[in-house]
Protein backbone atom coordinates (compact mmCIF):
# COMPACT_ATOMS: atom_id res chain seq x y z
CA UNK A 1 0.00 0.00 0.00
CA UNK A 2 1.31 3.43 -0.88
CA UNK A 3 0.85 6.86 0.64
CA UNK A 4 1.77 10.26 -0.76
CA UNK A 5 4.29 12.68 0.68
CA UNK A 6 4.09 16.22 -0.66
CA UNK A 7 6.88 18.79 -0.78
CA UNK A 8 6.15 22.39 -1.74
CA UNK A 9 9.06 24.61 -2.68
CA UNK A 10 8.95 28.36 -3.27
CA UNK A 11 11.84 29.64 -5.34
CA UNK A 12 13.47 32.98 -6.02
CA UNK A 13 12.29 33.06 -9.64
CA UNK A 14 10.35 30.83 -12.01
CA UNK A 15 13.36 28.62 -12.77
CA UNK A 16 13.43 25.30 -10.98
CA UNK A 17 17.17 25.70 -10.46
CA UNK A 18 16.82 29.02 -8.60
CA UNK A 19 17.28 29.16 -4.80
CA UNK A 20 14.56 27.92 -2.44
CA UNK A 21 13.09 30.73 -0.30
CA UNK A 22 10.18 28.87 1.33
CA UNK A 23 9.06 25.28 1.82
CA UNK A 24 6.41 22.98 3.29
CA UNK A 25 6.09 19.24 3.75
CA UNK A 26 2.89 17.21 4.17
CA UNK A 27 3.31 13.55 5.11
CA UNK A 28 0.50 11.17 4.14
CA UNK A 29 2.25 8.23 5.81
CA UNK A 30 1.65 9.78 9.23
CA UNK A 31 5.22 8.96 10.23
CA UNK A 32 6.18 12.61 10.67
CA UNK A 33 4.19 15.72 11.56
CA UNK A 34 5.68 18.70 9.72
CA UNK A 35 4.28 22.05 10.82
CA UNK A 36 4.77 25.79 10.52
CA UNK A 37 8.08 27.04 11.84
CA UNK A 38 9.67 23.62 12.29
CA UNK A 39 12.76 24.21 10.15
CA UNK A 40 14.79 27.36 9.58
CA UNK A 41 16.96 26.02 6.72
CA UNK A 42 15.45 24.73 3.46
CA UNK A 43 15.59 20.98 2.78
CA UNK A 44 17.02 21.60 -0.71
CA UNK A 45 19.08 24.43 -2.16
CA UNK A 46 17.03 24.45 -5.39
CA UNK A 47 14.08 22.65 -6.92
CA UNK A 48 16.43 20.65 -9.10
CA UNK A 49 18.12 19.29 -5.98
CA UNK A 50 14.72 17.93 -4.94
CA UNK A 51 14.38 16.20 -8.33
CA UNK A 52 17.82 14.64 -7.87
CA UNK A 53 16.64 13.28 -4.52
CA UNK A 54 13.69 11.47 -6.12
CA UNK A 55 10.84 13.96 -5.72
CA UNK A 56 8.47 14.04 -8.73
CA UNK A 57 7.27 17.48 -9.86
CA UNK A 58 3.49 17.45 -10.18
CA UNK A 59 2.59 21.15 -10.44
CA UNK A 60 4.26 24.49 -11.12
CA UNK A 61 2.83 28.00 -10.69
CA UNK A 62 1.83 29.79 -13.89
CA UNK A 63 3.37 33.07 -14.95
CA UNK A 64 0.54 35.56 -15.12
CA UNK A 65 0.48 39.08 -16.58
CA UNK A 66 0.24 41.98 -14.13
CA UNK A 67 -3.11 43.71 -13.89
CA UNK A 68 -2.95 47.29 -15.16
CA UNK A 69 -2.97 49.70 -12.22
CA UNK A 70 -1.91 47.03 -9.76
CA UNK A 71 1.53 46.25 -11.12
CA UNK A 72 3.26 46.96 -7.82
CA UNK A 73 0.80 45.15 -5.53
CA UNK A 74 2.29 42.11 -3.88
CA UNK A 75 0.49 39.29 -2.17
CA UNK A 76 1.39 35.56 -2.17
CA UNK A 77 4.69 33.93 -3.09
CA UNK A 78 4.85 33.60 -6.87
CA UNK A 79 7.01 30.60 -7.72
CA UNK A 80 5.40 27.55 -6.19
CA UNK A 81 6.36 23.99 -7.11
CA UNK A 82 4.55 20.90 -5.82
CA UNK A 83 6.44 17.59 -5.66
CA UNK A 84 5.38 14.13 -4.52
CA UNK A 85 6.90 10.90 -3.36
CA UNK A 86 4.94 7.65 -3.11
CA UNK A 87 5.98 5.79 0.00
CA UNK A 88 5.27 2.12 0.72
CA UNK A 89 3.58 1.67 4.09
CA UNK A 90 2.41 -1.41 6.01
CA UNK A 91 -1.37 -1.97 5.86
CA UNK B 1 6.37 69.26 21.82
CA UNK B 2 6.57 65.88 23.44
CA UNK B 3 9.16 64.74 25.93
CA UNK B 4 8.64 61.10 25.08
CA UNK B 5 11.65 59.17 23.72
CA UNK B 6 10.61 59.14 20.07
CA UNK B 7 12.01 56.76 17.49
CA UNK B 8 14.75 58.22 15.32
CA UNK B 9 14.86 58.14 11.53
CA UNK B 10 16.99 55.00 11.45
CA UNK B 11 14.58 53.10 13.73
CA UNK B 12 11.65 54.26 11.62
CA UNK B 13 13.39 53.15 8.44
CA UNK B 14 14.00 49.74 10.02
CA UNK B 15 10.29 49.52 10.83
CA UNK B 16 9.31 50.58 7.31
CA UNK B 17 11.69 48.05 5.76
CA UNK B 18 11.19 45.07 8.08
CA UNK B 19 7.83 45.70 9.78
CA UNK B 20 8.92 45.28 13.37
CA UNK B 21 10.70 46.94 16.26
CA UNK B 22 12.00 44.76 19.07
CA UNK B 23 12.68 46.26 22.51
CA UNK B 24 14.27 43.62 24.71
CA UNK B 25 13.75 43.61 28.48
CA UNK B 26 12.38 47.16 28.66
CA UNK B 27 9.47 46.40 31.01
CA UNK B 28 10.56 46.47 34.66
CA UNK B 29 10.45 43.20 36.55
CA UNK B 30 7.94 44.58 39.09
CA UNK B 31 5.52 45.37 36.26
CA UNK B 32 5.97 41.92 34.71
CA UNK B 33 5.18 40.41 38.11
CA UNK B 34 2.10 42.62 38.53
CA UNK B 35 0.86 41.67 35.08
CA UNK B 36 1.25 37.93 35.69
CA UNK B 37 -0.41 38.25 39.10
CA UNK B 38 -3.37 40.10 37.51
CA UNK B 39 -3.69 37.40 34.85
CA UNK B 40 -4.10 34.75 37.55
CA UNK B 41 -3.23 31.09 37.80
CA UNK B 42 -3.80 28.71 34.92
CA UNK B 43 -5.56 25.47 35.95
CA UNK B 44 -3.43 22.32 35.63
CA UNK B 45 -4.26 19.78 32.90
CA UNK B 46 -7.19 17.47 33.66
CA UNK B 47 -7.62 14.22 31.65
CA UNK B 48 -10.61 14.44 29.31
CA UNK B 49 -11.02 18.17 29.78
CA UNK B 50 -11.06 20.18 26.54
CA UNK B 51 -8.34 22.76 26.18
CA UNK B 52 -10.80 25.39 24.95
CA UNK B 53 -12.71 25.03 28.23
CA UNK B 54 -9.53 25.58 30.24
CA UNK B 55 -8.70 28.57 28.02
CA UNK B 56 -12.18 30.04 28.31
CA UNK B 57 -12.18 29.82 32.10
CA UNK B 58 -8.73 31.40 32.21
CA UNK B 59 -9.85 34.35 30.05
CA UNK B 60 -12.96 34.84 32.20
CA UNK B 61 -10.92 35.00 35.41
CA UNK B 62 -7.98 37.06 34.12
CA UNK B 63 -7.72 40.69 35.20
CA UNK B 64 -8.11 42.04 31.68
CA UNK B 65 -11.03 44.40 31.05
CA UNK B 66 -13.43 44.02 28.16
CA UNK B 67 -12.83 47.20 26.15
CA UNK B 68 -14.97 48.53 23.31
CA UNK B 69 -13.18 48.69 19.98
CA UNK B 70 -12.58 52.34 19.12
CA UNK B 71 -11.90 53.49 22.69
CA UNK B 72 -9.11 56.08 23.05
CA UNK B 73 -6.05 54.10 24.15
CA UNK B 74 -5.53 56.34 27.16
CA UNK B 75 -8.99 55.34 28.43
CA UNK B 76 -8.70 51.61 27.76
CA UNK B 77 -7.16 50.47 31.04
CA UNK B 78 -7.91 51.31 34.70
CA UNK B 79 -5.33 53.63 36.20
CA UNK B 80 -2.77 51.66 38.16
CA UNK B 81 -3.41 48.39 36.34
CA UNK B 82 -0.43 46.61 34.80
CA UNK B 83 -1.73 47.27 31.29
CA UNK B 84 -2.21 50.99 31.95
CA UNK B 85 1.33 51.17 33.29
CA UNK B 86 2.59 49.21 30.29
CA UNK B 87 1.27 51.60 27.65
CA UNK B 88 2.40 54.56 29.79
CA UNK B 89 6.02 53.38 30.02
CA UNK B 90 8.00 56.14 28.28
CA UNK B 91 9.74 53.66 25.98
CA UNK B 92 6.39 52.17 24.93
CA UNK B 93 4.53 55.49 24.74
CA UNK B 94 7.35 57.00 22.66
CA UNK B 95 7.24 54.13 20.18
CA UNK B 96 3.42 54.26 20.01
CA UNK B 97 3.51 58.01 19.40
CA UNK B 98 6.18 57.64 16.72
CA UNK B 99 4.35 54.88 14.85
CA UNK B 100 0.65 55.82 15.10
CA UNK B 101 0.71 59.41 16.32
CA UNK B 102 -1.25 61.43 18.83
CA UNK B 103 -4.40 60.18 20.56
CA UNK B 104 -4.25 56.63 19.18
CA UNK B 105 -7.24 54.32 19.22
CA UNK B 106 -7.55 50.96 20.99
CA UNK B 107 -8.64 48.28 18.51
CA UNK B 108 -8.57 45.03 20.52
CA UNK B 109 -6.37 43.00 22.80
CA UNK B 110 -5.95 39.35 23.64
CA UNK B 111 -4.27 37.15 26.20
CA UNK B 112 -2.41 34.47 24.22
CA UNK B 113 -1.46 31.38 26.19
CA UNK B 114 0.31 28.48 24.53
CA UNK B 115 0.03 25.23 26.41
CA UNK B 116 2.74 22.60 26.91
CA UNK B 117 2.33 18.98 25.79
CA UNK B 118 0.71 17.75 29.04
CA UNK B 119 -2.43 19.80 28.37
CA UNK B 120 -2.81 18.45 24.84
CA UNK B 121 -2.27 14.88 26.00
CA UNK B 122 -4.90 15.34 28.71
CA UNK B 123 -7.44 16.83 26.30
CA UNK B 124 -6.73 14.41 23.45
CA UNK B 125 -5.81 17.25 21.10
CA UNK B 126 -2.79 17.75 18.90
CA UNK B 127 0.06 20.06 19.92
CA UNK B 128 0.94 22.00 16.77
CA UNK B 129 2.11 25.46 15.82
CA UNK B 130 -0.29 28.04 14.47
CA UNK B 131 -0.51 28.47 10.71
CA UNK B 132 1.27 31.54 9.42
CA UNK B 133 -1.17 34.37 8.82
CA UNK B 134 -1.68 38.13 8.59
CA UNK B 135 -4.06 39.49 11.22
CA UNK B 136 -7.50 40.95 10.52
CA UNK B 137 -8.34 40.94 6.80
CA UNK B 138 -7.14 42.32 3.45
CA UNK B 139 -5.87 45.82 4.19
CA UNK B 140 -5.21 48.02 1.13
CA UNK B 141 -4.22 51.14 3.12
CA UNK B 142 -0.86 52.86 3.21
CA UNK B 143 -1.72 53.86 6.78
CA UNK B 144 -1.23 50.97 9.18
CA UNK B 145 -2.06 49.79 12.67
CA UNK B 146 0.51 48.48 15.10
CA UNK B 147 0.35 45.52 17.40
CA UNK B 148 2.31 45.39 20.62
CA UNK B 149 3.28 41.91 21.69
CA UNK B 150 4.29 41.84 25.34
CA UNK B 151 6.30 38.93 26.76
CA UNK B 152 6.10 39.14 30.56
CA UNK B 153 8.33 36.14 31.22
CA UNK B 154 11.35 34.57 29.59
CA UNK B 155 10.62 32.71 26.35
CA UNK B 156 13.00 29.91 25.35
CA UNK B 157 13.18 28.33 21.90
CA UNK B 158 11.60 25.16 23.33
CA UNK B 159 8.58 27.24 24.38
CA UNK B 160 7.90 28.12 20.75
CA UNK B 161 7.60 31.90 20.77
CA UNK B 162 5.92 34.06 18.19
CA UNK B 163 7.22 33.27 14.70
CA UNK B 164 7.30 36.13 12.22
CA UNK B 165 8.77 36.85 8.82
CA UNK B 166 10.50 40.26 8.61
CA UNK B 167 9.58 42.34 5.57
CA UNK B 168 6.25 40.65 4.75
CA UNK B 169 4.09 43.52 6.04
CA UNK B 170 3.57 45.26 2.67
CA UNK B 171 2.00 42.22 1.05
CA UNK B 172 -1.78 42.36 0.66
CA UNK B 173 -3.01 38.93 1.59
CA UNK B 174 -6.15 37.51 3.12
CA UNK B 175 -5.46 36.40 6.70
CA UNK B 176 -4.62 32.68 6.81
CA UNK B 177 -4.85 32.14 3.06
CA UNK B 178 -1.06 31.83 3.29
CA UNK B 179 -1.29 29.03 5.87
CA UNK B 180 0.22 26.71 3.27
CA UNK B 181 3.65 28.27 3.86
CA UNK B 182 5.29 26.35 6.69
CA UNK B 183 8.76 27.87 6.59
CA UNK B 184 10.19 30.94 4.94
CA UNK B 185 13.86 31.87 4.82
CA UNK B 186 14.68 34.54 7.38
CA UNK B 187 11.77 33.71 9.70
CA UNK B 188 12.40 34.64 13.31
CA UNK B 189 11.21 33.10 16.56
CA UNK B 190 10.73 35.30 19.62
CA UNK B 191 13.20 33.97 22.15
CA UNK B 192 13.51 36.71 24.72
CA UNK B 193 14.05 37.84 28.26
CA UNK B 194 11.14 38.93 30.50
CA UNK B 195 9.65 42.32 29.74
CA UNK B 196 10.30 42.30 26.02
CA UNK B 197 8.05 44.25 23.65
CA UNK B 198 7.68 43.47 19.97
CA UNK B 199 6.02 46.20 17.93
CA UNK B 200 4.78 44.90 14.58
CA UNK B 201 3.19 46.52 11.54
CA UNK B 202 -0.32 45.10 11.27
CA UNK B 203 0.54 43.42 7.98
CA UNK B 204 3.40 41.23 9.10
CA UNK B 205 3.10 37.46 8.58
CA UNK B 206 3.30 35.58 11.86
CA UNK B 207 2.06 32.64 13.93
CA UNK B 208 2.37 31.12 17.38
CA UNK B 209 5.11 28.52 17.78
CA UNK B 210 4.45 25.07 19.25
CA UNK B 211 5.25 24.85 22.95
CA UNK B 212 7.38 21.77 23.68
CA UNK B 213 8.46 22.85 27.16
CA UNK B 214 6.86 21.98 30.49
CA UNK B 215 5.38 25.40 31.25
CA UNK B 216 2.73 27.62 29.71
CA UNK B 217 3.79 30.55 27.55
CA UNK B 218 1.97 33.88 27.93
CA UNK B 219 1.94 36.78 25.50
CA UNK B 220 -0.38 39.78 25.57
CA UNK B 221 -1.25 41.56 22.34
CA UNK B 222 -2.72 45.04 21.87
CA UNK B 223 -3.74 46.37 18.46
CA UNK B 224 -3.66 50.15 18.11
CA UNK B 225 -4.94 52.37 15.25
CA UNK B 226 -3.84 55.86 14.28
CA UNK B 227 -6.54 58.40 15.05
CA UNK B 228 -8.18 59.60 11.81
CA UNK B 229 -9.51 62.69 13.63
CA UNK B 230 -6.07 63.75 14.83
CA UNK B 231 -4.64 66.56 12.71
CA UNK B 232 -1.40 64.77 11.88
CA UNK B 233 -2.31 61.09 12.28
CA UNK B 234 0.87 59.04 11.99
CA UNK B 235 2.76 61.34 9.62
CA UNK B 236 6.05 62.88 10.86
CA UNK B 237 5.44 61.78 14.42
CA UNK B 238 8.89 60.30 14.99
CA UNK B 239 11.97 62.41 15.79
CA UNK B 240 12.19 64.17 12.43
CA UNK B 241 15.21 66.16 13.61
CA UNK B 242 17.22 62.98 12.92
CA UNK B 243 16.27 62.98 9.22
CA UNK B 244 19.27 63.66 7.02
CA UNK B 245 18.43 65.89 4.02
CA UNK B 246 18.70 64.01 0.76
CA UNK B 247 20.63 66.18 -1.70
CA UNK B 248 21.00 63.62 -4.46
CA UNK B 249 20.39 59.98 -5.25
CA UNK B 250 23.08 57.39 -4.41
CA UNK B 251 25.02 55.71 -7.21
CA UNK B 252 23.36 52.42 -8.07
CA UNK B 253 24.47 49.04 -9.45
CA UNK B 254 28.04 50.06 -10.39
CA UNK B 255 29.66 50.47 -6.99
CA UNK B 256 33.30 50.14 -6.06
CA UNK B 257 32.53 49.23 -2.46
CA UNK B 258 29.79 49.16 0.20
CA UNK B 259 27.88 52.38 0.82
CA UNK B 260 27.72 53.91 4.33
CA UNK B 261 24.74 53.35 6.65
CA UNK B 262 21.77 55.57 5.86
CA UNK B 263 17.99 55.48 5.64
CA UNK B 264 18.38 54.55 1.97
CA UNK B 265 20.70 51.67 2.84
CA UNK B 266 18.13 50.35 5.34
CA UNK B 267 15.23 50.68 2.90
CA UNK B 268 17.22 48.92 0.16
CA UNK B 269 18.33 45.92 2.25
CA UNK B 270 16.56 42.76 1.04
CA UNK B 271 15.22 39.92 3.20
CA UNK B 272 16.48 36.36 2.65
CA UNK B 273 13.08 35.32 1.28
CA UNK B 274 12.77 38.04 -1.34
CA UNK B 275 12.04 36.76 -4.81
CA UNK B 276 14.46 38.24 -7.31
CA UNK B 277 11.89 40.28 -9.22
CA UNK B 278 9.30 41.10 -6.57
CA UNK B 279 12.09 42.02 -4.16
CA UNK B 280 12.46 45.15 -6.28
CA UNK B 281 8.74 45.86 -5.91
CA UNK B 282 9.21 45.52 -2.15
CA UNK B 283 11.79 48.32 -2.40
CA UNK B 284 9.28 50.48 -4.30
CA UNK B 285 6.61 49.85 -1.71
CA UNK B 286 9.01 50.68 1.13
CA UNK B 287 9.79 54.01 -0.55
CA UNK B 288 6.08 54.72 -0.86
CA UNK B 289 5.58 54.05 2.86
CA UNK B 290 8.55 56.30 3.69
CA UNK B 291 7.04 59.07 1.54
CA UNK B 292 3.81 58.74 3.50
CA UNK B 293 5.45 58.76 6.94
CA UNK B 294 7.73 61.70 6.12
CA UNK B 295 5.14 63.61 4.07
CA UNK B 296 7.67 63.91 1.27
CA UNK B 297 6.08 62.90 -2.06
CA UNK B 298 9.35 63.39 -3.94
CA UNK B 299 11.50 61.09 -1.79
CA UNK B 300 13.16 58.19 -3.54
CA UNK B 301 15.83 55.64 -2.77
CA UNK B 302 18.01 54.22 -5.52
CA UNK B 303 15.83 55.71 -8.26
CA UNK B 304 13.15 52.99 -8.13
CA UNK B 305 10.13 55.31 -8.18
CA UNK B 306 11.74 58.20 -10.07
CA UNK B 307 12.28 55.91 -13.04
CA UNK B 308 8.69 54.67 -13.30
CA UNK B 309 7.27 58.12 -12.57
CA UNK B 310 9.16 59.69 -15.48
CA UNK B 311 6.25 60.21 -17.86
CA UNK B 312 8.34 61.39 -20.78
CA UNK B 313 5.64 60.48 -23.29
CA UNK B 314 3.25 63.02 -21.72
Amino acid sequence: MQRQKVLVLYTANSALDSPVIGWSVYDGTGQTRPMAGDQDEPPYRTGVDALKDGWRLIQAAQLLPHARGAEFDLAYLKYEFFFEQLVEVQP
Amino acid sequence: MTHLPLLNAQQMAQFVARGFLRLDGVVPEALNAQFLQEMGEIAPPVPGRGLMRTYGEMLAKAGVPEVAAGTPLDQAYPEGSALAKLVQLPVAAGAIRSLVGEDPIFDHHFLHVTFPPAYHEASGGENVSQHTHQDSTIDPRTAFDIQIMYYPHEVTREMGGTRFVPGTHLRRVSEVALGRYQNIRGQQHMVCEPGTLLFIHSGIWHGGGVNLSDRTRTMFKIRINPNPRSSRTQVRQFDVSTLVPQNQQRPIFYLKGPLPPSVEQTLMTPEPWFEQDTGRLEFLNRVRLWRYLTDDPTYDADYWLTRVENLAEV
